[in-house]
């Protein structure tokens, strides 16, 4: 019973981490039909922000005070990367095949990638990025953990959860209760016809991927607080994870892919404790959930939330 | 006094395809002006067009002394074109609320929750239903709330692209009254549709359309009465 509370502890914590990245993945698709394969790098670069604000401005200091200014410094990163890419990448591939804007976001991911290995230790101060980077210590949050019964909750799970929550909560205001949100919507649903209502589509794709990158700044803040060190490919695995997420929840729906992200996060983690012999234990746990990714695919392929699947007409 | 509208020369066309080979009309302010024509003809090319959702290859489009082909379409609406187009195209998940309120998306006046309550007058249904999802209304209800969509955003012109389609005769009828209406009420409009007969009598000059030039035109009741219309779009030898 313990080992299934703290598996579930461990899921719901590795599923928040999912399902904010995975937001982004699903609002853009909803948007404009595009698999931003980039997007797990926007994740990683959100850290990379965190890490960098944390240095020039508090270097040395592990107060709690400075986390809200740091995760401020993680989305400034993480959407200025989203809306260039958008801009210079993805807006003049509008209108092409499909698969253009799909291969450009490889391109994007290993770009950014090599990017940040290459050059964040050239700048003055910064640590060399090639392994490894610490992540700051931040005053109770990295601290001791909290012992309910016999499981642990580190405080950084409860920080992401908490996150996921609080991420939730605003998206849901923002994209039911305001123009933009419903101007959003009606994008999603027929693009031609939100035209003729004044909206502007290239606006509403900005802030689209400006959503994603705020939320997958924010899961980077969280998975370095977790793991206590950052590296430049750590957003590979994270957004494929995401993207399988997404694609479990039902792409295009982003409540698909809050519950699609916490499903797979806790199968994850259960399967790593339940799964007997041979393919038990955390070396198969990336297995389980690629394996879902298939299954899903097969036989779900609209998702547990059923959004569109069907190309438009 | 020029025209509301002016279209002069335009020719739109698919990759290689000609759908409009070079069509010209007006309509002046409180006409109904109607398009009619079969399918193919041009029609809607013509009306997605105007509205900037497609680019003409050669000719223009003055609205009120503007050109429209240089103006993105989302800018459009706020000049006072509004555009009802084929197939209703409501949002689907959305409430009628939020379909009419997404109508009045470029104003940022005061008036709009008074519009709403204009749009629920001309079409009471919508009020009895307004917190539901829009996709599950049937095609006349669609219909309208189209209309009240278009209407949400006080254009000085409405373009309606063929709000008769699959609709019941008692629907339609409704539908073509409120066109009445609407053009008493001050709305100038520009109907395209393929039920010529409904069409013509309530325009005040029409064009026909065929194979993307305009054969014909006339005052609404010049082309009731003229044999070539009768023959081809109403159904009599």
């Amino acid at each position: 019973m313990d080992a299934f509370a703290q598996q579930l502890v461990n899921g719901l914590t590795l599923g928040s981490l999912y399902a904010l990245i995975a937001v982004g993945y699903t609002v853009v698709y909803g948007i404009i039909q595009l698999i931003n394969f980039a997007h797990g790098e926007i994740f990683m670069i959100g850290a990379f922000g965190a890490l960098s604000t944390w240095i020039v401005l508090f270097k040395g200091q592990t107060a709690l005070w400075m986390l809200p200014v740091m995760i401020v410094g993680a989305i400034a990163a993480s959407v200025v990367t989203a809306v260039i890419m958008e801009r210079a990448a993805y807006r003049p591939l509008r209108g092409a095949p499909r698969l253009a804007p799909l291969i450009t976001a490889i391109g994007i991911s290993v770009f950014l990638q090599e990017g940040v290995r290459l050059l964040y230790g050239k700048v003055p101060g910064f640590p060399d990025a090639k392994q490894k980077v610490p992540f700051p210590v931040i005053d109770g949050i990295t601290g001791q953990s909290w012992n309910p019964g016999n499981i642990v909750i580190q405080r950084a799970a409860a920080f992401t959860i908490l996150a996921l929550v609080v991420c939730a909560i605003g998206l849901w205001i923002f994209v039911n209760r305001t123009k933009t949100g419903r101007a959003m919507q009606a994008v999603s649903q027929d693009p031609d016809t939100a035209r003729l209502m004044g909206i502007n589509v290239n606006r509403i794709i900005v802030v689209a991927f400006i959503i994603g990158a705020t939320l997958a700044a924010i899961a980077g803040v969280a998975q370095g607080l977790q793991v206590t060190n950052i590296n430049f490919k750590m957003g590979f695995l994270a957004g494929l994870k995401a993207f399988t997420a997404a694609v479990l929840g039902g792409i295009g729906n982003v409540w698909g892919a809050v519950l699609g992200g916490l499903t797979l996060g806790i199968v994850e983690s259960m399967a790593v404790q339940f799964v007997p012999g041979t393919f038990g234990g955390s070396p198969w746990k990336d297995v389980w959930a690629f394996a879902i990714l298939i299954l899903v695919l097969v036989f779900r392929p609209q998702g547990l939330l059923g959004a569109k699947v069907v190309d438009r007409a | 006094m020029s025209a509301m509208l002016e279209v002069k020369d335009l020719v739109v066309s698919y990759g290689k395809i000609k759908a409009v080979k070079g069509i010209s009309f007006s309509v002046e302010e409180g006409e109904v002006v109607t398009l009619i024509g079969t399918n193919g003809a041009g029609k809607t090319t013509t009306l997605r067009t105007i509205s900037g959702l497609l680019r003409p290859v050669s000719g223009s489009i003055t609205f009120k002394g503007q050109d429209l082909t240089k103006v993105q379409a989302h800018d459009i609406v706020q000049l006072g074109l509004a555009h009802s187009p084929e197939g209703r195209r409501i949002f689907p998940k959305l409430t009628v609320e939020e379909n009419l309120n997404l109508g009045a998306f470029a104003r940022r006046d005061k008036g709009i929750r008074a519009d709403l309550e204009a749009a629920f007058d001309l079409f009471p249904i919508l009020r009895e239903r307004r917190s539901q999802p829009a996709g599950t209304f049937s095609g006349g209800e669609q219909q309208m709330l189209a209309m009240g969509r278009a209407m949400m955003s006080r254009p000085k012109m409405l373009m309606l692209d063929e709000p008769s389609m699959g609709l019941s005769p008692i629907m339609m009828k409704r539908i073509m009254t409120t066109v009445t209406t609407l053009q008493q009420q001050g709305t100038t409009i520009l109907l395209v549709e393929q039920n010529a007969q409904a069409a013509l009598k309530r325009a005040n000059k029409g064009y026909v359309l065929e194979v993307g030039s305009i054969v014909l035109s006339g005052s609404g009741r010049e082309l009731l009465e003229s044999d070539d219309v009768r023959k081809a779009y109403l159904g009599e030898d």
